[in-house]
């Protein structure tokens, strides 16, 4: 304190309320693009959308009535909405779990290959690149009954042939294979990644100390080693999964008999086939709050482990 | 404890040969440092040794056993690496523990959650908590085991790679450079540290560095590697006393060594800038030899003093002068007909020896010089007139 009183009292140190002033402005006026974005983009929208979900408005409608809440009191008795939640955590919880172990896997394997590696990088990777929608197209044919190679090849190892698309009970597990398989690059790339930032001497160091098998270095030093990578990996692939609609969209439309029936496909059906605005804008709150417990659980698991 | 055998170990990437038909005895219990610049190949037969790279000639033995089909867990050896290599995470405890838990349980009993079902663990556990704590006590981080890694300081995170190498009583310790991450001051304590850790525990100490201080204060013996090879083996004393080779000498000893052109003059004297020594060597007359002479052996004078006791003077220019506190470093330009520059220790101000334009003598006593022949190999066979050979006892730098 007494070292900063001369230097406060000679002005020289101390900005003066102008400077100050002009400083704060800068500041702000720096800020301000960012902050007007912000709004249009996501703020207003989202606010918007809580107006909209308390309404009865209908597409195209000239007015609309105060609805209170009624629309996600509707929400839990509707069998469409409980089924398509129902379908999509079913799907998550086969996408899950299958996309982050093969990625994983696949990475491990691809770490310790040198020549061969990029191939195959780009090999798992393309699904990523490729547009889903087009793809679903593709996998339709692979998967018809009577023209897909899937089935003929079943047929000619003497298997019956497997509506893979047409049996409710196949329906949700194949779209997730599908789900899977399209987001097994994107994952393979963010564990070789981490993979890659495993300092080598811990490697031999565990063998020194005596890790004898792959699964001793795995159990040892991968796996915890990539803890923060691989609660990346589920995060987004759960955000991801969660979100599933194009294959549904084009391969089912939710069929058959509702058994592919999904949260995002349902929203697209009250909001854009069957125009309840209102209700759609309920419905899409619901999924923005499971988005929202994913990615909360995501900061604070994170944040737990930035220990090392 | 063992003695480890190095029987002609070669090892070569591709066509690059990194070591050529290394033999090394190392005793039970010795403290020996391998020491080159970096690139001499001595990481990589250290390496070699804990088994993490298979050389490609040659046979290691540890306690008189070959080890070569072994892996590096099985040669009962431990290692320190450069960066520590501590598993962050885990904690300080865990990290010393697990050479134990791996060797002492099964697979089963180390799986996540199954391993809680294990009785066997919940035996054996204690034992290895026990061994672990009285490592961590003997190294002074009992307080620490339950942080982790990250939240040490360097010199708390080297002691925890010396437990968990100490941890499983290994037949020798392999150290990679491990002083190399520390601050100066740090170095320093945990040399004398590391020194008596090795009296203590009487082990097998081999010690990689490129630091030839570390080398000459810590260990029995050196062996000093260039390009993949020994150049020469001995006691610390030995290497500083009597370089076998020019980059040895070059390479022991701060502040560098001078090496000065020399020739051998037609009585077979050798002969530095016309000058005659009384220095007898065997090569044939105008055979080209060098010169080494330490910075501490020659003695700063002003220009007109007399050389006493048979010593040679030179004269020269300062040229720059490093003041040390205890001693200065004086950078001297040769004058006329010699030529060069000479650095020289001295433990008086150098303003006092100089004359005005900065002149000065250099006075050194040919017992005291080390020559090499053109192939840059010590001459075995010197004899100096009148002094004593024994070049062993380097001459201390006092102005007169």
């Amino acid at each position: 304190m007494s070292a900063a009183m001369p230097a406060t009292a000679m002005g020289t140190i101390a900005p003066r309320p102008r400077q100050q002033r002009i400083e704060r402005f800068a500041g702000l006026s720096f800020v301000f693009p960012a902050f007007v974005l912000l709004v249009v983009i996501d703020i207003v929208p989202l606010l918007v959308l809580l107006y909209l979900s308390f309404t009865n408005y209908e597409l195209g409608a000239l007015s609309s009535k105060f609805v209170g809440l009624d629309n996600f009191r509707k929400t839990l008795v509707d069998p469409v909405f409980r089924r398509s939640l129902g379908n999509t955590f079913v799907y998550v919880a086969i996408v899950l779990p299958a996309a982050v172990g093969l990625a994983l896997l696949v990475a491990v394997l691809l770490h310790g290959r040198r020549r061969s590696r990029s191939f195959y990088e780009v090999v798992y990777f393309l699904p990523v690149t490729s547009t889903l929608i087009a793809m679903a197209t593709v996998w339709q044919f692979l998967l018809h009954p009577s023209l897909g190679p899937v089935n003929g090849v079943l047929r000619a190892l003497g298997f019956h042939e497997i509506g893979f698309l047409s049996e409710p009970s196949y329906v949700l597990p194949t779209l997730a294979a599908i789900g899977v398989w399209h987001l097994i690059g994107f994952n393979m790339v963010l564990f070789l990644a981490g993979l890659s930032a495993i300092p080598r001497d811990l490697y031999e160091a565990a063998e020194i100390d005596g890790c004898r098998s792959g699964i001793d270095r795995f159990l040892t030093i991968t796996w915890p080693l990539l803890g923060p990578t691989t609660m990346f990996v589920i995060v987004t692939t759960s955000i991801t999964a969660f979100k599933v609609f194009d294959t549904v969209a084009v391969m089912t439309r939710g069929g058959p008999m509702g058994a592919s029936e999904v949260l995002l496909y349902a929203i697209y059906l009250e909001g854009y086939q069957y125009f309840h605005m209102g209700y759609a804008a309920a419905l899409t709150l619901v999924f923005l709050v499971f988005v929202l417990i994913f990615s909360v659980a995501q900061t604070f698991a994170l944040d737990r482990r930035v220990h090392y | 404890m063992a003695s480890v055998e190095l029987r002609g170990v070669g090892k070569s990437f591709g066509n690059v040969e990194v070591l050529t038909g290394i033999d090394l005895d190392i005793a039970d219990g010795e403290f020996l440092t391998l020491v080159g610049a970096s690139g001499c190949g001595k990481s990589t037969l250290l390496r070699i040794i804990a088994g993490l790279e298979t050389q490609s000639t040659g046979s290691v033995l540890i306690g008189g056993a070959p080890v070569d089909h072994l892996r590096p867990h099985e040669r009962r050896v431990a290692m320190v690496f450069q960066s520590y290599a501590l598993y962050p995470h885990m904690r300080v405890f865990g990290n010393i523990a697990l050479p134990l838990v791996m060797s002492r349980l099964r697979l089963f009993d180390r799986l996540p959650l199954l391993r809680l079902l294990s009785p066997r663990r919940r035996r054996i556990m204690p034992e290895i908590a026990r061994e672990v704590r009285a490592v961590a006590e003997q190294l002074q981080i009992g307080a620490l085991l339950d942080r982790r890694p990250a939240q040490l300081s360097g010199g708390q995170r080297q002691r925890v790679a010396l437990g968990r190498a100490m941890v499983r009583r290994p037949a020798a310790f392999l150290m990679d450079e491990p002083l190399s991450n520390l601050d100066a001051k740090l170095r320093v304590h945990m040399r004398s540290e590391l020194a008596d850790l090795h009296a203590r525990l009487g082990a097998t100490f081999i010690y990689v560095t490129h630091d030839q201080i570390e080398a000459m204060t810590m260990s029995n013996r050196v062996a000093m590697m260039d390009n993949g090879v020994i150049l020469q083996l001995g006691r610390p004393g030995e290497l500083y006393a009597r370089p076998a080779s020019v980059k040895v000498a070059q390479f022991i000893g701060t502040p560098t060594i001078n090496l000065l052109p020399a020739r051998v003059n037609a009585d077979r004297n050798v002969e530095l800038f016309g000058m005659p020594l009384p220095i007898r060597v065997r090569q044939p007359a105008g055979a080209a030899l060098t010169l080494g002479l330490r910075p501490e052996a020659i003695v700063a004078a002003p220009p007109g003093a007399s050389p006493r006791n048979g010593q040679v003077p030179l004269f020269g220019r300062l040229h720059r002068s490093e003041n040390l506190g205890a001693e200065h470093i004086l950078h001297v330009d040769l004058a006329a007909p010699a030529s060069g520059t000479v650095t020289c220790k001295v433990q008086s101000d150098p303003g006092d020896v100089v004359d005005s334009a900065r002149n000065l003598a250099l006075l050194f006593s040919p017992a005291a010089c080390h020559v090499f022949d053109a192939d840059g190999r010590r001459v075995a066979d010197t004899d100096t007139a009148g002094a004593a050979i024994d070049a062993g006892v380097p001459m201390r730098a006092v102005s007169p």
